[in-house]
């Protein structure tokens, strides 16, 4: 009687718990390691599947149906994932762990080429799979790039924009000090000046990588190894804090990620932005928009010239499980095709990987944010390209976040990145 | 265990008594041959929960013990890690990452503030939520207009899912939200360390105190009125009536509610998740375990499993010393209402 009473109550707990427990272990499959061969099936064609976040302007179906009314024996089915960064990334673990031959050519995030490249899941795209990158932005193609081998394909990318406000600053400051300077604008007009996305969450590893980079300091050197305790990063970071610390950015700046910021830029509450493009066509169209026609675009403030924008944007990449590989490879080349890289310019406002597309006239007239856009990512530093990017990237977040706010110093801050991404690098 | 539990003060709560008669039952030569059918018909649900709990569960345990993927320098490429005995565990316990101390921004220098923050939310909110919920569910044991419509009306709460919960007042207590013009104040609710822990208590209070509420009403309720007509007439003033009869005859229930939430608080997710990002000294060990989870199965499943072990000795303690008999009678009762 005893040893029930206190069985049930204890099983009741352990269940609940487990039920947490289970989590931590069941996305596991403790087996899974070495890809899948990668000469296999090169010259295999059929049936193959395509795989990417939701697709919310509608622009990869219609590709599809293209592709698949030219090759009826190849046809591609589209597998739409969640729309959530963290949910699609997981869906591909999941599917790779599971050596799933399904997943044929996949849609992976800059950030997670790296990783997936290193566990062995990507198809390089050497040899007999190779593919023309020679006009495309380099920089893209560094985001693909993984121990000098190219794993995946750059299909679209994105980069840092400064939206200011025409009617306040006639001429966009080119260089950070001339930004600060700036700011007695904004305090003569009792509005805030700048701000970014420096909430503790990706957005501020982007911010803090920008800083960093514009200043001439990297984060992770070719060798893989951290490179961001160095005088040229301290002043990088330094930059933020004192502005955060000077008021030139708002003190609700670090609760800012890219929406919040946008809304007080929109208000007219905020001289600088720095956003991505897809604030141009809200800002030009929102009803509530009070900017509409007094907002400006420029590229990122620098050291002296243009400042460094991080990367955004998607790769492609074939998977090594695919059976038909060489399909997956003549897929690759269409999705990232300069016809293609234009319906999705216009159709999706997604910036394209091909340079020359940047100086297209009528696709200027459409995005004018083109021209600003490509100087943006000519001057881009793609993030840490690291297997383990998930670790460095929440070293960058702590440590910065906390730099910001004051809670350390610049130095300790550098420091405690330093000794953080190397201890997530073993 | 067995000591405490013996001078249980049965002949006053309702449910042993009738514990008891179904034991006189289970004598019974019939009952027995019934109890063997019993085990054959529940059978398959054994096995069902073997699959589904049982192995996920010791397969997390395994992964515990081995050491997360490497990098081959050579192929930069991830190879398997190998046993790594209770390196993992170190790794938390002791905060260490390698041979030297975890570096902030590390999620393995987080692990001993993840447990302060993760206490400290699960003391703060069930205490809150119990008072505040006996305090609602003694109103609705009255008896007035539109009582039903009330008991539905708060509900309400509980029924929205938490992660909707959670964007509603990362909304509400946003610098530009309502929280800051109605008080006319201009806190960084979600950007500093205290403002962000009291906005993440009064969320979970508003959303669970009710789930609180309707457990102890439900005890509330089995209470003969009868025996407060009885005090009355002995002269027990509103206090002692409250004290001596109220809370006694109520608190297998009370227990029950308690025991659930302090579960579910231990492993509060979607709250500090969604409005801080476990910024601000506000990441618990369940948002701990899912961001290790993206860094490296093993060395989660070492965490959760630690997880599971505290979670655990909490409910084991908190039976043991609070309410053993009462978890025993009063389970089966609450059973639909557990969500």
């Amino acid at each position: 009687m005893n040893t029930r009473k206190y069985l049930l109550p204890a099983a009741v707990a352990g269940v609940l718990a487990m039920s947490l427990s289970a989590c931590g272990g069941g996305g596991g499959g403790g087996t899974a390691s070495s890809g899948g061969d990668a000469a296999a099936n090169l010259d295999g064609r059929g049936p193959i599947t395509y795989v990417q976040g939701k697709d919310n302007s509608n622009v990869v179906r219609p590709l599809v149906d293209k592709w698949n009314a030219a090759h009826p024996d190849q046809k591609v089915t589209f597998k739409e994932q969640s729309d959530q960064a963290d949910q699609q990334h997981d869906d591909l673990v999941q599917h790779f762990q599971s050596k799933d031959a399904n997943y044929d050519v996949v849609d992976v995030d800059v950030v997670w080429t790296a990783e997936f490249a290193a566990k062995g899941w990507l198809q390089p795209l050497s040899d007999k799979m190779s593919i023309d990158t020679s006009k495309m932005l380099p920089a893209t193609v560094k985001t693909a790039t993984y121990n000098n081998t190219l794993f995946a394909a750059p299909q679209t990318s994105d980069g840092g924009i400064l939206f200011y406000r025409k009617d306040l600053v006639p001429t966009p400051p080119k260089t950070w000090d001339e930004m600060m300077s700036m700011c007695s604008i904004a305090k003569q007009n009792s509005i805030d000046c700048y701000a970014g996305q420096f909430a503790k969450y990706e957005g501020l590893t982007v911010n803090a990588a920008e800083a960093i980079n514009t200043a001439g300091g990297t984060i992770v050197g070719d060798d893989g190894k951290s490179s961001v305790n160095s005088t040229s990063a301290k002043a990088g970071l330094n930059n933020l804090v004192t502005a955060y610390k000077n008021g030139n950015i708002p003190t609700q700046g670090v609760t800012y990620q890219e929406e919040q910021g946008r809304q007080s830029f929109e208000d007219g509450k905020l001289l600088f932005l720095r956003n991505w493009p897809y604030v141009y066509n809200l800002a030009k169209t929102d009803g509530s928009s009070k900017v509409k026609d007094t907002f400006g675009m420029a590229p990122l403030p620098g050291k002296s010239g243009p400042g460094a924008s991080s990367l955004g944007g998607h790769n492609l990449a074939v998977s090594v499980y695919s059976q038909h590989k060489a399909t997956a490879k003549d897929f690759l080349t269409f999705m990232t095709s300069e016809e293609t890289e234009k319906f999705y310019a216009t159709q999706g406002s997604l910036a394209p990987v091909l340079s020359s597309l940047y100086d297209d006239p009528a696709l200027v007239t459409q995005l004018p944010y083109l021209p600003v856009l490509k100087t943006s990512i000519s001057n881009a530093v793609p993030r840490p390209v690291t297997p383990f990017y998930p670790a460095v990237t929440k070293a960058i977040q702590d440590n910065a976040y906390a730099a910001i706010k004051g809670d350390k110093s610049v130095d300790q801050a550098l420091k405690d990145m330093d000794t953080a991404i190397n201890s997530a690098s073993q | 265990m067995s000591t405490l539990a013996q001078p249980k003060r049965a002949p006053e709560t309702p449910s042993p008594k009738t514990k008891k008669v179904q034991k006189e039952v289970g004598q019974d030569r019939a009952a027995t041959s019934q109890g063997r059918w019993a085990f054959w018909l529940i059978s398959p649900a054994l096995v069902l929960l073997a699959v589904v709990i049982v192995y996920p569960v010791v397969n997390a345990i395994i992964m515990a013990f081995q050491k997360d993927q490497g990098l081959d320098p050579a192929t930069k490429l991830f190879v398997q890690g190998g046993p790594a005995g209770f390196d993992n565990f170190v790794h938390w316990l002791a905060q260490q990452c390698g041979p030297a101390a975890c570096a902030p921004g590390t999620l393995g220098s987080q692990f001993w503030s993840a447990v302060g923050t993760t206490f400290f939310f699960t003391v703060v909110t069930v205490v809150l939520e119990t008072v505040l919920g006996f305090w609602m569910a003694v109103i609705m044991a009255r008896t007035f207009r539109g009582r039903s419509a009330l008991r539905a009306a708060v509900l309400v709460p509980w029924a929205i899912p938490t992660a909707v919960t959670a964007k509603l007042w990362f909304f509400i207590f946003a610098f530009d939200g309502i929280a800051n013009k109605l008080f006319g104040t201009a806190i960084l609710w979600t950007g500093s360390e205290w403002p962000a822990r009291w906005a993440i208590i009064i969320s979970d209070v508003w959303k669970t105190t009710p789930f609180m509420a309707l457990l102890i009403l439900a005890g509330l309720q089995i209470i003969p009125a009868e025996v407060y007509e009885a005090a009355k007439v002995d002269g027990a003033s509103a206090w002692q009536r409250f004290t001596q009869i109220t809370l006694p005859l109520v608190k297998p229930a009370l227990m029950v509610a308690v025991l659930f939430r302090v579960l579910d608080a231990l492993r509060m997710y979607d709250l500090p998740a969604i409005m801080t990002q476990g910024s601000n000294n506000t990441t618990t060990l369940s948002i701990l375990v899912v961001e290790q989870i993206r860094q490296g199965f093993n060395s989660a499943a070492a965490l959760s499993t630690i997880t599971f072990l505290i979670i655990f000795l909490v409910a084991f303690i908190f039976v043991r010393f609070l309410g053993a008999n009462a978890v025993a009678s009063a389970t089966p009762k609450t059973k639909g209402q557990e969500k």
